[in-house]
């Protein structure tokens, strides 16, 4: 079976598959999986987050178009587009709501597919989402409920160091200048739209995700409500983490200078560029975009 | 006590569950056997070798119970399925239906692994042994309360020794004719607890029926008296979280409380009962001028729970108070609520009533305030808040406020939620399993009132409510 190794489309019989494993064979299944040239390759990028010519509609109406995009770790990505083209959909989308109808495509976190998996599985493939509408959870306080978070994420019998876990989680409140008091606050209830963002973030550095996805963050943050939210933002960009941060205006890219823009109309991104691009969009305003996307499809 | 060996115990227990047909081993030497005739009632008072004035008093309340519809007009028509006749009203004196460890339920057996109960009290508890060695620290807290001149023994040791203090009280904040299971109960009790606080002794420690009962016996007809006399003060706690695993299907206590001037009760009660047992109790505390009662009550399990504890506002200034959860899982019914009597001036009362109906758990509220045209300045304040878990389960209010006189206010909100599938998608997204999720939800519902209980009972209550919630989703 030696010849199994160095296989070659020359000699056929060698894909047989049932012949790779032969019960006394000493060679390792994956490694002639590796070195077998027949299958059809494709990539599948280790270090991103890639959304790959996804379409998904509601009640029969497409909202997501072939839609594709790939944010790799390290890389802070910002997705623009007016309203009503599929952002947010796209977000809830990546984070497992069942509410949609996923027709055709593919969604890999780190070249495993997470399509079809449960919320719970893909949070803990690494996958964050800051709600646009952070939802209140009535008698549930922050603290028990990031403490939840997080003891799902260990295996079964272990149990978090309180101490531990208050000191990292008062050192996060005050990057974020949360008071310490709202730790025992019902989760988002009767909090401001600035709290409920900032409480967002916490969320998102207790939980230490890999990818972050963040959905229109900046609406209803006052300017400082925002500086203080790219603040901690800024605090987690680093080569382990990617970041989709989905905006609809480009104030909020001040703050978190993203490296690369994608501008999405109707299901699907119409123009990338670097950072320049939102300035361009914020300049001239979206018609520009729309036009464009008009004359092109006409 | 008879000689009766566990054998023929064991087969008691056995013809209680069955229908039709039976005998009783006639050994068994204090048995009022089955069904209920004056001779039943005849038979407890001299088992228990009571005064005169005791044994009228049951036989009065026979005739009442007798008397009394079953309150179907109103009420669930499940109870009609009660056959009074087939329930055994008294089991000689210290016995306890027993039975071996292997007959308990495998379920009953794994709720008290989890809960965490330890390993003698879970024989206790599932009725394999009629008492655990809890005699020595029942007396030990004995001698230190009779060191205060605190009262605290059985219903029958109360009435017998200390007549002059128990009989002016007995039976007056709740008479026999109250319902048909306050009579039911004033005809047959044996078993519950007396106590007597004197005037100004203000205990530190609640006191736990549970002591007591372990060191006694416990009956399905429990009769609880406690007087609080002048500027006193005692919490007193009863039931536990564990499952009471029960042949007996019928449960009907009545508890009456006398908060004399400036003096505070507080009775705490979390009860879990299995899913066959019918569990009709009355509860109401008197507050005189100055004083408070509260109750705060926790009913899981049984197949119908109807309970609606109350206080008699009767001296100015008093206070009344009843914080309620209960949790009703599927082929539940739990109807319960709170009955508020303004009889002073300045009186005020507070009720909050929070339910959780999962599948086709059912719970009701029910509520009576009543605020008489000559009083003014009395302020009740009335929230019930339900939660649904299923779409499946039901839920029912029936709040009966009434307000004349002066300067009286009253407000009542009501609320029906469910935890919905948008919160559920927020919580999941974190890393929660879907139960998870719920349960937190639901912990998260009855969290301001989960505070008003001890420690050691609300960390029980949230392991309970987390069992209860398996299964409910998915």
């Amino acid at each position: 079976m030696e010849s199994v190794v160095n296989a070659t489309p020359d000699s056929p019989h060698e894909y047989d598959f049932l012949s790779f494993f032969p019960i006394h064979s000493h060679h390792h299944p994956l490694i002639l999986l590796i070195n077998t040239i027949h299958f059809k390759p494709t990539v599948h990028i280790m270090n991103a987050l890639e959304v790959k010519n996804l379409n998904v509609s509601i009640d029969g109406q497409a909202i997501l178009k072939d839609f594709s995009l790939t944010v790799p770790k390290g890389e802070v990505h910002a997705l623009m587009g007016p309203n009503g083209t599929g952002k947010s959909t796209l977000a809830k989308v990546m984070a497992g709501h069942e509410d949609y109808d996923v027709e055709s495509g593919e969604i890999l976190l780190d070249g495993e597919s997470i399509l079809g998996k449960e919320a719970d599985e893909i949070s803990h493939a690494g996958l964050f989402l800051a709600f646009q509408y952070p939802l209140e959870i009535p008698g549930v306080s922050i603290a028990n409920f990031i403490r939840a978070a997080r003891s799902s994420r260990l295996p079964k019998g272990e149990e978090i160091n309180a101490v531990e876990f208050y000191k990292e989680l008062y050192e996060k409140m005050d990057a974020l200048k949360m008071d310490r008091k709202f730790t025992a606050r019902s989760l988002n209830e009767g909090f401001s739209g600035g709290e409920k963002k900032r409480c967002e973030i916490l969320q998102m550095s207790m939980l230490a995700p890999k990818y972050c996805v963040m959905d229109e963050t900046d609406s209803g943050l006052d300017i400082d409500a925002l500086k203080v939210v790219s603040e901690g933002v800024n605090l987690m960009r680093g080569p382990d983490r990617g970041f989709l941060v989905i905006t609809h205006y480009q104030r909020l890219l001040d703050y978190i200078v993203p490296d690369v823009v994608h501008v999405m109309y109707d299901g699907q991104i119409v123009k990338s560029g670097d950072a320049e691009l939102a300035k361009e969009l914020e300049a001239k305003g979206y018609d520009w975009v729309k036009e464009e996307f008009a004359s092109a499809t006409a | 006590m008879s000689d009766t060996n566990l054998t023929e115990q064991e087969e008691a227990i056995r013809v209680d569950t069955e229908k039709g047909n039976f005998s009783y081993p006639e050994s068994y030497q204090y048995d009022a056997g089955v069904g209920l005739t004056e001779d039943t009632v005849k038979y407890i008072s001299d088992v228990k070798n009571e005064p005169e004035w005791v044994r009228e008093f049951r036989l009065k309340a026979l005739e009442i119970f007798y008397k009394k519809p079953m309150p179907t007009n109103w009420a669930t028509k499940d109870l009609e399925t009660i056959d009074f006749d087939k329930i055994r009203y008294y089991l000689s004196k210290g016995q306890r239906p027993s039975r071996s460890w292997d007959e308990v339920p495998d379920d009953v057996k794994q709720t008290f692994e989890r809960l965490g109960i330890p390993e003698q009290e879970r024989k206790f508890l599932a009725g394999v042994e009629a008492q655990f060695d809890s005699e020595a620290a029942y007396s030990r807290m004995k001698e230190d309360l009779e060191k205060e001149g605190v009262i605290f023994v059985g219903s029958s040791e109360g009435l017998e020794k200390y007549p002059e203090i128990f009989r002016p009280y007995f039976g007056k904040v709740i008479p026999s004719s109250d319902n048909k299971f306050a009579a039911l109960n004033s005809a047959t009790f044996s078993g519950g607890s007396f106590i007597y606080v004197p005037k100004g002794v203000k205990l530190k420690q609640p006191l736990q029926a549970y002591f007591r009962i372990n060191a006694e016996n416990f009956g399905q007809f429990e009769r609880t008296l406690i007087i609080a006399d002048e500027d006193s003060e005692i919490t007193y706690m009863e039931g536990c979280t564990a499952p009471k695993f029960e042949t007996a299907t019928l449960h009907s206590a009545v508890v009456e409380l006398v908060a004399l001037k400036n003096a505070k009760i507080q009775y705490i009660t979390v009860q879990n009962w299995s899913s066959n047992v019918f569990n009709l109790v009355t509860k109401r505390g008197m507050a005189d001028e100055g004083a408070e009662v509260k109750w705060i009550d926790c009913n899981i399990g049984s197949r119908l729970t109807m309970k609606y504890p109350g206080v008699v506002l009767k001296g100015r200034g008093a206070r009344g108070e009843v914080l309620s959860i209960a949790l009703a899982n599927n082929g539940q019914h739990q109807d319960t609520g709170a009955k508020m009597m303004h009889l002073a001036d300045n009186t005020t009362s507070n009720i909050i009533s929070k339910s959780i109906s999962i599948g086709q758990g059912r719970s009701t509220y029910r509520g009576q305030v009543h605020m008489p045209k000559h009083l003014k300045n009395c302020k009740n304040n009335t929230e019930c808040d339900a939660l649904l878990i299923n779409t499946n389960s039901r839920t029912d209010t029936y709040p009966a406020i009434t307000t004349r006189g002066e300067n009286n206010t009253v407000q009542h909100e009501a609320s029906v939620s469910k935890v919905s599938a948008e919160q559920i998608f927020y919580m999941m997204q974190r890393g929660l399993s879907e139960g998870e999720a719920m349960s937190l939800a639901v912990n998260g519902f009855v969290n301001d009132l989960m505070k008003a209980f001890p420690m050691e009972y609300s960390v029980e209550l949230k392991r309970l409510i987390d069992m209860e919630m398996e299964g409910s989703v998915g």
